[in-house]
């Protein structure tokens, strides 16, 4: 009796072993003569809510062309789009199981970042393995720099939808109040901190610098990196993670500063809904200096379909380029520094139609589709011949194409990095939290070594 | 296995024959199975893996043995989450809950009918409402500048959920849960002999005594049952996610929230399948000391 029970654990347990892990793999050609067809386009994305221009582009737009496009071929194509409307990590979160569990949409948007730990874990092929031949004369308009966002270990695993700069918006109105420039420009930490001071005097938030683990990768790539390549040395430098180096502790030490002096919401760093909090503060006034791409002056305070819309957008929000922590202190002795990242299409491995999904990925990718997806508006879009084209009408995404990108620089796409990127979160919310930078510095050391192994910290 | 063999009238006291007994009890043992045994078993295997959402290991999981629950048990953010479990079981649960209800039971017992059943029907609907519904409304009152609580207060800059995350949880949890120990209280007390309370009346027991001399020692089965269900509820229950997030930096991190967060946003699920485990543990001996009580009464 015991021993077939213990047989039954045992054949029980093998079973398990069995489902973990996953090996996947199908024939690139398979359906690829189909007469109906079925697509699903994931993103984070919805009608009325966050990136709303996009999800109205997918919907009323892409849909509807590319069915039309299949039926004069004679396919009967159902292109379905699944809407989301929620925090980026949660949506990684989903995409992650989705694609766990053998399900998941054809077509998802994924941020670059994620590229690396889902290709290690299996969850996404390289295209070339996915659909098989991959030409397209879409590739020549796509810059290399911006091609490297879809890319991991050599291999193209998806198109990349564009990129983005970091610079430092400030409310002009609060800056004519306080005394300051119209046309600032912030040439130190110090004079970022002495604005903030003047600020402070008017009874407002003077600076908004992301902080603390309820705002994820935002407190990340809005906080520490720009901060960081500011002290002359990215986070993963050499092969090797910055550990509690002196660059960490001056990051640590100018939070120390905003937060500790006063010139910074502490509160709002934890709450929440902190960083949405944060963009309408922004437009009713409150906030004074806060950095963020231009994904805020294209979705968030943009007059007609932002998430905290400002009416008075182009006269009353100015922007200015993120200091190094002092003249030629930044990363390659720059003395002004950037952080960049961005959007990548992928192929579900799982799809049932490899070929199509390729098809319909290049539509997404063509210059028509993409001109359309900005909806008369302005963005660093993946393709030159449409940023050469729609720029230039817009003063703030011809700063970014012209000033930014140029300085920039981009987050290792390694599957550490969201490890140490969340032990550089938990850094800043201790130091808002009231800890001294020295500690909170050693505390991040041992988090990271836990997370990436002693040899590979700096 | 049974040391002695009863007479077979004993042992099928229905008479419907071993195999259709069997076959009546199959669909259950096997819905059984597979959504309560196989999950659970499942856990205790990803438990002894370094499996994770993504990266490497998602697709080559390696077999660690205990150096997860090792890992967790030095882990401050574990320890930390087993004490502020422990607080929230404690205050909102065996504590508040308890007294709440039992109060509530106690006091409506004279009350008009009207008040009973409005004041009942007030504290049910707390119990019944949707949990992800609650949390919105009592998002409205303790959210800074426009929350109700602060505006009532004269307060208005005060973020309850961040500023004081723990104490807003448990007030939240003792308004969630005491329906449940209230009606339990309520059908409890019903039992005990109105004749006894009649004569502790006439001897000029005060209410206090009365409760404690006469009402308590009929009762205390029902109040052993009632913590023990409540405390196991509160231990398990996730509703704190959707208030808190167990943020600010993990002040209010119990321990579901902790392996969710583990398991889904750190992608962990080998460790925070591990703390499930420790999680079990911990609930089983918190029912096997009540349990004691209980048979010790008996």
């Amino acid at each position: 009796m015991r021993r077939t029970k213990m047989f039954g654990l045992l054949a029980v347990c093998g079973l398990l072993a069995g489902c973990l892990g996953q090996t996947q793999g199908g024939d690139q050609a398979r359906n690829a003569d189909a007469k109906e067809i079925t697509l699903t386009i994931v993103a984070n994305a919805a009608l009325g809510g966050k990136n709303a221009r996009g999800a109205n582009w997918l919907q009323n737009w892409v849909i509807p062309k590319f069915t039309e496009q299949q039926k004069a071929k004679g396919v009967t194509a159902t292109i379905k789009f699944e809407q989301n409307g929620t925090g980026d990590e949660d949506f990684k979160t989903k995409v992650a199981l989705d694609l766990k569990t053998g399900g998941g949409g054809d077509i998802i948007e994924i941020d670059g970042i994620w590229l690396g730990e889902f290709a290690q874990a299996g969850q996404i092929k390289p295209l070339d393995d996915v659909v098989g031949k991959t030409d397209w004369d879409g590739w020549n308009q796509i810059p290399k720099a911006v091609q490297g966002l879809g890319e991991f270990d050599g291999k193209r695993y998806g198109v990349p939808m564009g990129t983005d700069g970091r610079v430092l918006f400030f409310n002009k109105k609060l800056f004519a109040q306080a005394g300051l420039p119209a046309d600032w420009q912030p040439k130190s930490w110090q004079d970022v901190l002495d604005a903030g001071a003047k600020l402070k005097a008017l009874g407002v938030t003077p600076i908004q610098l992301n902080a603390g683990t309820a705002m994820g990768e935002a407190t990340t790539m809005q906080g520490v990196l720009p901060a960081l390549v500011g002290t002359g040395k990215p986070i993963y430098d050499n092969g090797k993670w910055q550990g509690d180096s002196s660059n960490v502790k001056d990051v640590l030490g100018l939070y120390q500063k905003i937060y500790g002096g006063g010139l910074g919401d502490p509160v709002l760093q934890q709450e929440a809904n902190g960083r949405q909090r944060s963009f309408t503060l922004f437009s009713e006034n409150k906030i004074g200096i806060l950095l963020e791409s231009d994904y805020f002056w294209r979705s968030v305070v943009e007059p007609k379909n932002g998430v905290a819309k400002m009416a008075d957008r182009d006269a009353a929000v100015g922007w200015a380029l993120v200091p190094a922590k002092t003249s030629g202190a930044g990363v390659g002795g720059q003395d002004f520094v950037s952080m960049s990242g961005g959007g990548v299409r992928v192929i579900n491995p799982n799809t049932q139609y490899p070929k199509q999904a390729w098809e319909f990925m290049q539509f997404l990718n063509s210059a028509e589709a993409v001109k359309e997806s900005l909806a008369g508006t302005a963005q660093l879009t993946q393709r030159q011949d449409v940023n050469d084209q729609v720029l230039s009408g817009d003063p703030m995404l011809s700063f970014i194409a012209e000033k930014v990108l140029p300085i920039t620089r981009y987050r290792p796409g390694l599957a550490n990095y969201p490890k140490v990127s969340a032990a550089l979160q938990q850094a800043t919310a201790d130091v808002v939290s009231g800890k001294s930078p020295d500690d909170v510095a050693r505390a991040y050391r041992e988090a990271v070594v836990k997370a990436v192994g002693e040899e590979n910290v700096g | 296995m049974a040391s002695s063999v009863p007479d077979s009238s004993g042992l099928d006291s229905s008479g419907l024959g071993v195999r259709r007994a069997v076959g009546f009890v199959a669909p259950a043992l096997v819905l059984i199975g597979i959504f309560l045994v196989f999950p659970a078993l499942w856990t205790l295997y990803i438990g002894i893996t370094n499996y994770q959402l993504t990266g490497p290991a998602a697709a080559n999981p390696r077999v660690v043995g205990l150096d997860n629950v090792l890992e967790a048990v030095q882990d401050p953010l574990f320890t930390n989450s087993v004490w502020l479990t422990a607080l929230f079981v404690l205050f909102s649960a065996v504590i508040g809950q308890n007294v709440l209800g039992f109060a509530l039971a106690w006091l409506l017992r004279s009350a008009s009918q009207w008040l009973r059943r409005t004041v009942e029907g007030l504290v049910l609907l707390s119990w019944i409402l949707p949990s992800t519904v609650v949390a919105f409304l009592w998002f409205a009152v303790l959210s800074r500048d426009t929350g109700t609580l602060g505006l009532l207060l004269g307060s208005p800059e005060t973020s309850w959920l961040v500023q004081y995350p723990m104490i807003s949880l448990i007030i939240f949890n003792i308004w969630r849960g005491t329906a449940f120990s209230m009606l339990l209280y309520t059908s409890a007390l019903a039992a005990v002999p109105p004749s006894q309370l009649e004569t502790a009346r006439l001897v000029g027991a005060s209410g206090w005594q009365t409760v404690r001399d006469v009402v308590f020692p009929h009762i205390r089965g029902h109040v052993l049952t009632n913590t023990l269900l409540i405390s196991l509820w509160t231990a398990n229950d996730f509703t704190p996610f959707l208030l808190t997030s167990g943020g600010p930096n993990h002040q209010s991190e119990v321990l579901p929230v902790l392996i969710y967060r583990q398991a889904l946003e750190s992608g962990q699920l080998g460790y925070a399948s591990a703390m499930s485990l420790l999680l079990l543990i911990g609930n089983l001996a918190v029912a096997l000391v009540y349990l004691r009580l209980l048979r010790r009464r008996a």
